[in-house]
């Protein structure tokens, strides 16, 4: 079975897939044990599923395992923890912004990665930076509250 | 989800406090220790158990603030198991906000059963009169102070069985320190860093992956199937069970290729009447039965002889449409049969499971997991009988997994409502008499007529349409003379029911404060004026003037007066009493309509909102927010759409929800009535959203919206006739 080397949250991982196109978050989830990342649609409608590939968001529902070969992977699982949540986790239970939850991954992964190239987004900017996520739940006004209180931390 | 804890309890040292009255609770279980609500461990921990479910709106905290306040017991000493048919007693599914105000109340009184008998414990131990005690942080000791002694003290190496005492004393509510305060959830840590466990999550040695592979259409048929279209797939395999089709692969993703790859041919189904004539169809389909739910007065008489207004709203068909699929992992095994899943009724499905399988209930346990919230009966109930249907046919246990597109399609559905009422005010201005009634498809719920069981000829599809609509607040709240209330019920479906976040409510309540509106509006009178006319009830113009106020409403009639510019800008509001003996809402909010486009943007709501003692504020208002939001996203996107041959609304593209750009500033003021018993907050907010969108509407437009959703192509239609 083809094997494919990256780097998951710092560590090289090598994976095996009987098929290159086998999306990334089949593997996150059920070979590297990683449950973070959620699969909402498998169409990269909602961001459930939302990690970061170099740096940059990506749906890994669709992002097929071949294109990820030698890159390096981030998962929300590598910011913090329950106990020692980072800034933008903190955040999201300072607001308590989460129901059901299920949505939440990928509201903390583009909050993430909108804090690196704006650090103190606006509300405004926090809307446009998640404008590409679904909540089913109506909990938008506490995760953009969460993202603005991310980048007053 | 501990096995060993159905043997600690059965064996260890603890104090339990079960159901009172073996055989009357709502089925009481064959085992003492399964009927219990609270166990007092030796190590002064206290372990909570309910069949009320945590769906993501924090009952389990509600459920420890209200444990920890009655025992005198820190709130992080307390676990709360929801939601495990092994170990959890049977006291209601959960729904229709009962969570608080019955599944609360059962662990209120098991708690206070608990403290009295520690109390008496300690009366022994201290040798002093039980009422000269009291229990606090864990520790029974003498009112004024002084020496006391620990529950874990207490309990020692014993054993304490004890049944719920319906006298047993319940801490004052003027003396709470831990019911009211807004504790933190513990799960939202574990969900913002991906270490929560939800029931997708789930997984056992041996374990296979499932999709079920459902018709084209509801009512088709496999005709054939090509198992070798899918023999490339590692592992992949067909599960044929009648007309139920699924495929099991050991890889999560071959599991899913060979789902989308099987060739099957299927034969036509039903035909369905386009979304688009939907409405006209329900209004001009004869009801099967009819039956008056209201009367005072004789409104038929006084509409008679009066000037009338009259108008008829359109609620649509709406998924549950959860974020995540339905999810359930399923192990049936000779000796028993374990489900993993996210429904909000546990005891529904062992019943439903058992039935599919033909074994008695006692062999099947079902284990509450969170899944993506369901809001109602979502496709979980579905998906564990797909789960163990498909684990029986391979003999090994499996996890399955709908696709977004199962869940949009085949989650059994909200119902459409048509709403008529009829109206005429006196020569004074105010409502003289009032006739209304809905119409449309009613129950029965998902049990009687699940996907999998039925495709496999192992259960005989319920009929759909029978009982009458829910028809709650039809009548309005308002004093009125004369006034008629009707159901009227259709003899058939094109679409599976089941509920859906404030079932019924949600139409009704759009049809009366529309027309509320309207009526104000006809002899040019402030919306909240003239709604105070017919109310006396302080909450009712409690909740009114807050949420007006927060909003800062200006009296006058709507319109507004006609303006240019790109933007239209209105504010509208609406109250109700949820099933008029519940929690009192009221909600303002400012629109914008942009004339180019048609497109609604709400900008900003005020909710004030009043359910009697508030256990957690935060919690509280963490629901409250999410009622208003998720039901903004019904009302201005959501409709299940059809083609007249298959439902079509089938991802996020075609069936759309709120986005993050569009979420308005939301403000909610909670009214606490510490004396006042609570309840449930799940849906009550649901209900006026939609009515104060359209009076927004109407009063930035002069356009009145009647039927759901508002889309922007609806609205540009209105604005350019």
């Amino acid at each position: 079975m083809p094997t494919y080397k990256f780097k998951v949250n710092d560590r090289d991982v090598s994976v095996e897939s009987w098929d290159p196109d086998q999306p990334l978050l089949y593997l996150l989830r059920n070979t590297l044990d990683l449950h973070g990342p959620k699969f909402g649609c498998g169409l990269g409608q909602c961001g459930a599923c939302a990690v970061l590939v170099d740096g940059k968001v990506a749906r890994s529902c669709v992002t097929p395992i071949r294109t990820v070969a030698g890159k390096s992977v981030t998962t929300i699982e590598a910011f913090g923890t329950p106990e020692n949540p980072d800034k933008v986790q903190a955040a999201f239970i300072a607001e308590q912004a989460a129901q059901c939850g299920y949505c939440t991954n990928g509201m903390v992964m583009a909050t993430e990665a909108l804090l690196k190239t704006t650090p103190h987004p606006t509300l405004e900017q926090a809307k446009t930076a998640l404008s590409g996520h679904l909540c089913r739940c109506g909990t938008h006004t506490r995760i953009l509250a969460a993202v603005v209180r991310a980048g007053k931390a | 989800m501990n096995p060993t804890r159905r043997t600690l309890l059965k064996t260890g040292a603890a104090l339990i406090v079960s159901f009172s009255l073996k055989g009357q609770g709502p089925t009481a279980q064959a085992a003492p220790e399964l009927d219990s609500f609270i166990a007092v461990h030796p190590d002064g921990k206290v372990t909570v158990f309910t069949s009320h479910v945590d769906p993501g709106t924090g009952i389990r905290m509600v459920y420890a603030q209200i444990t920890a306040e009655e025992m005198g017991i820190p709130v992080d000493r307390i676990t709360v198991i929801d939601g495990d048919t092994g170990i959890v007693p049977n006291h209601g599914g959960t729904g229709g906000s009962s969570g608080v105000p019955r599944g609360g109340a059962d662990i209120r009184q098991a708690a206070a059963t608990a403290r009295k008998a520690l109390l008496d414990l300690g009366a022994k131990k201290l040798s002093a009169p039980a009422d000269s005690l009291t229990l606090e942080g864990g520790i029974v000791r003498p009112n004024g102070g002084g020496t006391g002694v620990s529950v874990s003290e207490l309990i020692g190496g014993k054993r304490f069985d004890l049944k719920v005492d319906p006298k047993a004393p319940q801490r004052k509510p003027a003396t709470y320190t831990v019911v009211g305060k807004p504790i933190l959830r513990t799960d939202v840590p574990r969900k913002s860093t991906g270490r929560f466990a939800y029931v997708h999550d789930h997984k056992i040695p041996g374990m296979l992956h499932a999709r079920v592979i459902r018709p084209t259409a509801i009512g088709a048929k496999p005709e054939a199937v090509d198992e070798a279209s899918i023999r490339a797939i590692p592992d992949a395999r067909v599960v044929r069970l009648g007309d139920f089709l699924a495929v099991v692969a050991k890889d999560e993703w071959a599991a899913v290729r060979a789902a989308r790859e099987l060739k099957v041919t299927w034969s036509e189904g039903r035909a369905m009447t386009p979304s688009a004539n939907l409405a006209a169809e329900i209004a001009r389909t004869k009801p099967e039965r009819e039956q008056e739910v209201v009367k005072k007065g004789d409104a038929p008489a006084a509409l008679a002889g009066a000037k009338t207004l009259k108008a008829t709203y359109y609620w649509p068909f709406q998924s549950h449409a959860s974020l995540g699929p339905s999810c359930s992992v399923a192990d049936v095994k000779d000796s028993g049969v374990s489900v993993w899943s996210s429904t909000q009724d546990v005891f529904g499905v062992r019943g439903l499971v058992a039935r599919t399988l033909n074994i008695q209930p006692a062999k099947v346990r079902v284990v509450y997991m969170d899944g993506s919230g369901s809001y109602g009966s979502n496709g979980a109930y579905d998906a564990a009988a797909d789960a163990a249907l498909i684990s029986k046919a391979v003999g090994a246990p499996v996890r399955l997994q709908w696709s977004r597109q199962d869940e949009l399609v085949w989650d059994p559905k909200g119902p459409a409502h048509m709403l008529e009422v009829t109206g005429a005010l006196d020569k004074d201005g105010r409502i003289l008499a009032w006739d209304s009634s809905a119409i449309g498809p009613a129950g029965p719920q998902w049990t009687g007529s699940a996907l999998s069981p039925v495709a496999a000829g192992l259960a005989t599809a319920a009929p759909q349409g029978q009982g009458v609509p829910v028809i709650q607040n039809l009548d309005p709240p308002y004093a009125i003379p004369n006034l008629r209330v009707t159901g009227k019920q259709l003899k058939d479906t094109p679409i599976r029911l089941s509920n859906l976040r404030a079932p019924g409510k949600i139409a009704t309540v759009f049809a009366v404060e529309s027309f509320m509106d309207e009526l104000a509006a006809s002899v040019a009178s402030d919306p909240i004026a003239f709604r105070k006319q017919g109310l006396t009830d302080p909450r009712a113009l409690a909740v009114i003037d807050k949420a007006a106020a927060m909003l800062g409403w200006k009296p006058r009639p709507s319109p507004a007066p006609k303006q240019t510019g790109p933007k239209m800008t209105g504010r509208g509001m609406a109250y109700m009493r949820y099933k008029h003996a519940e929690n009192y809402v009221a909600m303002a909010m400012e629109v914008e309509v942009e004339k180019a486009t048609g497109k609604i943007r709400v900008t900003r709501i005020t909710c004030a909102h009043d359910c009697g003692l508030i256990i957690n504020p935060d919690g509280l208002r963490n629901q409250v927010e999410g009622n208003i939001l998720q039901t903004l996203s019904r009302t201005l996107h959501e409709e299940v759409l059809s083609d007249g041959k298959r439902i079509t609304s089938v991802d996020w593209v075609s069936y759309p929800l709120l986005r993050f750009p569009d979420a308005p500033k939301l403000e909610v003021a909670l009214i606490n009535q510490p004396e006042l018993p609570s309840h449930g907050a799940g849906e009550a907010a649901c209900a006026p959203v939609a009515a104060a969108v359209a009076n927004a509407v109407f009063d930035a437009t002069g356009i009145r919206l009647r039927d759901v959703p508002f889309t922007a192509a609806k609205v540009k239609l209105k604005l350019s006739a």
